[in-house]
Order: C-alpha cells, then structure tokens, then sequence
C-alpha cells in the first residue's frame, strides 16, 4: 500500500484548500492566489529564514484548529504562522486586519524619506505599492526622520539607508547565495542599519541579488542610478550563456530605444525572483552590471507587466517598431521631414550613450 | 407635410408700398443704428499696450521653478512626462556633483528638460502630476514663430529667472496664479 499523502484543510477567507503539512498561513493563501494573499515586504520564499520582521502580513485567526476552534488572541504573521487541520483565517475579511496593516505601513514610513520623485526604485516599490494599498493618506509624524552618514559600498550598489525598512532580505542573499558575506546589520533598534563592516565594497559574483530581493530602495543598481525612470524603459525577456556556475543567465533588460539601461533577474507574480525547475533564477554581477549591449543578448520578448503597472504606460505592445509606411505608397520616396527632432533637441542625443557610463550621469557627461 | 417646428414663417410676397419703394428711409433708419454705436463704449482695448486680466484658470506658457534661493526645483521624476497626455515632456536626468549644490534643490536633477510646444496641448496635468512645485503654466501665450525648431522649449526658454538676481522678473513670470498646495 502506497503511503498516503497527508494534507490539512485551511479556511482562508472563506476558501478552502488542501496543503502540505508545515506550510505557512502565507504560502497557503499564495497558493489561492489573488486579493486573499496578504502582502509581505520581509517575507521571501526563496530565502531561507526571511520573515517575522515587517509585520505587514498580519492576519486574523478565527479559529485555530479543529481540535481546538478557539481563535487566536492577537493577529498572527502569516508568514510564520503554520496552518492546522482545520484552521479559519480571515485577511481581507477581517475588521482587524485593514487597521493593523495601515498601523504597520505607518511605522514602516516613520523613518522613510518619501523621497520617492529621486529615488530609482519609484514604480516597482513594494513600499510604494504597500502604502497606496493599505496606508493612510497622510503621515501624522511631526519629527526629524532618522538620517545617516552616506556610505559607499562598491561600484555596483548604491545604499539608501534612509530608505531602508530592515526586512534583512539582503543579508539573506549574501548567507545563502553568495560564499562570503561581508555586509550585515549593525547597531540596534533605532540606530540600526546595513553596512559594511569598514566600508569594505562587496565584490560577490552575486551581491547584485540584493538589489532585486531589496523590497525598497534602500539597495539600487549604481549602474542604472538616475539613468531613466522605471516606467520609461521597456521590459524584455532575455537570456544568454552565462559561464558564470550558478548564474541561470535568464533576466529582464530594461530597454530604452536599443540601449540596455539595465539588467535585473525575472521577478513572479510576488514580485521575487523567478524559479526555473525549482530552482533560483539568480543572475551573477557579469550579467547584470557589464552585459549592457543588446547584441549580447537574445531577446524573447516583451515582459508581461501587470495591467495595473505604471511601467506598462505609454507602451507599444510588440517588440517590433512600427514601420514607415509613407516610403512603400510614395514609390520608395522617403517623407519630407518639416523637422527632424534630434537636429533640434537636446534630449536623448544619439551620440550620447547613457548605458555606457558608469554610475550616474553627471553635468560635465551631457556637454559634449 | 407636416413642419417638424412651428417656427417656419410664410414668406410675405406682398408688393412693396411707396415709402418701402423710395429706400432712403430704411437706409437712413440702418445708417442711424451704425451710427449710433460711435457713442456707445468701445469692447475692444489697445493690446498689447493695454491687457486684459487673465481668468484664474487659464494656463499658458510653462516655466520651471526655483526655490526661494534660486535653486532648481525639479528632480526629474518623470510624473510630468508620464502624465502628459500629448507626450510633449521629455528629460535626462543627472546627479548633483559637490559644488553645485547653489543650483539643485536635490541630489538628483533634470540636467536637460524639454517641452515640445507643437505638442503641447496645455491642459495643466504635468502642473497637477509635479510633487516637488517645478513646473507651473504661466500667465503668458506661447509666443508665434515662422519655425518649427522654435517650439522645443528648452531648460534655457522655461526656467524662472532668478528670483534674487532678477527678482522683478522671476515676480513677473511667477504671475497671479493660485499656486496648488504641496502635501508634506
């Protein structure tokens, strides 16, 4: 007799579902998917050990179990709370759960900068997302907001610490996907930040990871800093050999025209790094920082973005350009152009490659 | 048939009277009204030595604003562009070096900033969109011009003057219009 696969029944929101013992209240609602899945900013499940700090996937427990219905006192985090036989949890339904959450988006934002017209994470912030779905409208908070002393930790990564809301996701990255890990969080409580122990510049082959798992903008690509905003450039899927062990080489480049603005791992539905046959889509330091031409790239195709999504504005929904279709009816005459934009303007000159300066642009690399 | 209004009027083909014949005095009737609006006073004014007030929604000429030290306001945050419904705003954006901070308010700034006139269909939403008060649509008309290379209005075209440098100017540009209010 083959082993019987036992799996436990959990009511969430009103919906049922089968799952595998030791799943957690957050996963399980992942699994249904949609509006019933509380958001997370800490939590990452391709990182081990994440979860527990943001509170942000509070949840109400209305019953614990079926041997023992009583519900939980206080709203439980959903991401390390596992679920039991029978056990009823309530999110969007909850009376609880809208006040707790816009509570936890207020001390997130307590020390937050909302500095995000400058900041280069605006339009795929998870913090942005966050406060808009589940915040107030206006902070109540009169003091000085924390601020710190900026640090340089390599040419790669820009830190933020203002920004950050100590999720710890990039600490994560560097235990269990790089070999060394020479950032950490230092200090305590108020004073508490993510540095490197005297400045050291992190030069992992996969220290760029942080920049994805970083649900803020507290970590950014240097590279990419300033360069264009989110919404402007274009997603693509693409991939290429990548020699590097451990790099799966499948990423999104960020287009702008033909030019790569920049290069990040695939992201899901949950806004973490795609899986390929269950294992981690991380992208090596190789492919997001220093393969920036296309040609180093073969391109699948657009990326899906959600309906929802700025980045999706003001898009031509196929790769290709659309022809000029003037030459093809006039016999091959090229149309009389009354102007030609570039001849007069001085933005996106062509001989100006933003892709190929280092680090932000800066006023002496637009007077050539 | 049936008139789908009860306004149509029967033409009247009655032959003409005597005095309807002589003419001169529906003439002089017609002429009487002509002349009698010299006396009346005149709706038109002497532009552009005399101007008329501008009613408080009318949004003309964009500028780009300082702060009260003459700094530039804008960051480059691209909210103007992307809100733009003609597609009219383009920008790069750079980093504020050390030394320059006298003239950007933040670290980031729009080192080229263009609006394309020809585009532009005023309609105040980049006004609306801007969270740092940068951009503003003034009192003044897009002025007329025999090129089209004219109407890409560059950062040179749309800053604000120097508001204590040229303080009169930077006044003048910033005109009477009730300014949005910034939430903090």
């Amino acid at each position: 007799m083959s082993e019987e696969i036992k799996t436990i029944k959990v009511t969430i929101d009103n919906i049922t579902i089968d799952v595998a013992p030791g799943t957690t209240i957050l996963q399980a609602a992942r699994q249904i998917g949609g509006d019933v899945t509380p958001p997370a900013m800490c939590y990452y499940s391709k990182l081990e050990g994440s979860g527990g700090k943001c509170r942000t996937c509070l949840v109400e427990v209305a019953a614990g179990s079926t041997a023992d219905p009583r519900p939980m006192p206080k709203l439980v985090a959903s991401c390390r709370t596992g679920v039991m036989d029978g056990m009823i949890v309530k999110n969007i339904t909850s009376e609880k759960v809208p006040d707790a959450r816009a509570g936890v988006v207020e001390f997130l934002l307590l020390n937050h900068p909302l500095d995000c017209p400058v900041c280069d994470q605006a339009g795929e912030c998870h913090l942005q997302d966050l406060g808009y779905d589940h915040g107030k409208e206006a902070t109540r908070y009169q003091f000085a907001r924390r601020t710190f002393k900026k640090e340089d930790i390599g040419p790669y990564i820009q830190l933020h610490m203002t920004r950050c809301i100590l999720c710890y996701r990039c600490t994560y990255v560097a235990d269990q996907i790089t070999n060394k890990r020479v950032h950490g969080v230092v200090d305590r409580g108020d004073h508490a930040a993510i540095s490197t122990y005297i400045s050291k510049a992190i030069d992992n082959d996969f220290s760029g990871n942080m920049i994805d798992v970083c649900p803020v903008g507290a970590l950014t690509d240097k590279t990419f800093r300033f360069k264009n905003r989110v919404w402007f450039t274009k997603p693509v899927d693409a991939h290429r050999s990548c020699t590097t062990p451990g790099c799966c080489g499948k990423a999104t480049l960020w287009l702008r025209g033909d030019e790569v603005f920049r290069v990040t791992a695939r992201k899901d539905e949950w806004g973490e790094v795609q899986s390929y046959d269950g294992k981690t889509g991380w992208i090596c330091n190789t492919c997001r920082f220093e393969t920036k031409k296309t040609e180093s790239w073969t391109i699948e195709g657009l990326t899906a973005i959600s309906r929802h999504s700025v980045i999706g504005a003001n898009k031509y929904k196929t790769l290709e350009m659309p022809s000029e279709t003037v030459k093809k009816v006039m016999n091959g005459m090229n149309p009389k152009l009354l102007m030609d934009i570039h001849s007069v303007s001085g933005v996106n000159k062509p001989e100006i490659h933003l892709s190929e300066i280092n680090g932000p642009a800066h006023s002496s690399d637009f007077k050539k | 048939m049936q008139a789908l209004t009860n306004k149509a009027k029967q033409v009247s083909r009655k032959p003409m009277s005597f005095m309807e014949k002589l003419y001169l005095p529906a003439i002089f009737k017609g002429m009487m009204i002509t002349f009698s609006h010299i006396f009346k006073k005149k709706p038109t004014i002497n532009y552009p030595e005399k101007q008329r007030p501008f009613s408080p929604v009318f949004r003309g000429l964009h500028i780009l604003n300082r702060d009260a030290e003459g700094r530039e306001n804008c960051t480059a945050c691209g909210l103007c562009a992307v809100a733009c419904p003609a597609e009219a705003i383009t920008m790069e954006a750079a980093e504020r070096q050390v030394g320059e901070e006298h003239l950007y308010k933040e670290e980031k700034y729009a080192a080229k900033y263009e609006i394309n006139m020809l585009r532009c269909i005023f309609c105040g939403l980049c006004e609306e969109a801007c969270p740092k008060d940068a951009i503003y649509l003034s009192e003044t008309f897009t002025p007329a011009d025999y090129q089209r290379k004219q109407f890409i209005y560059s950062k040179n075209e749309l800053l604000i003057p120097h508001p204590k440098e040229n303080e009169e100017a930077y006044l003048k540009a910033l005109g009477n219009r009730p300014k949005k209010e910034i939430v903090k």
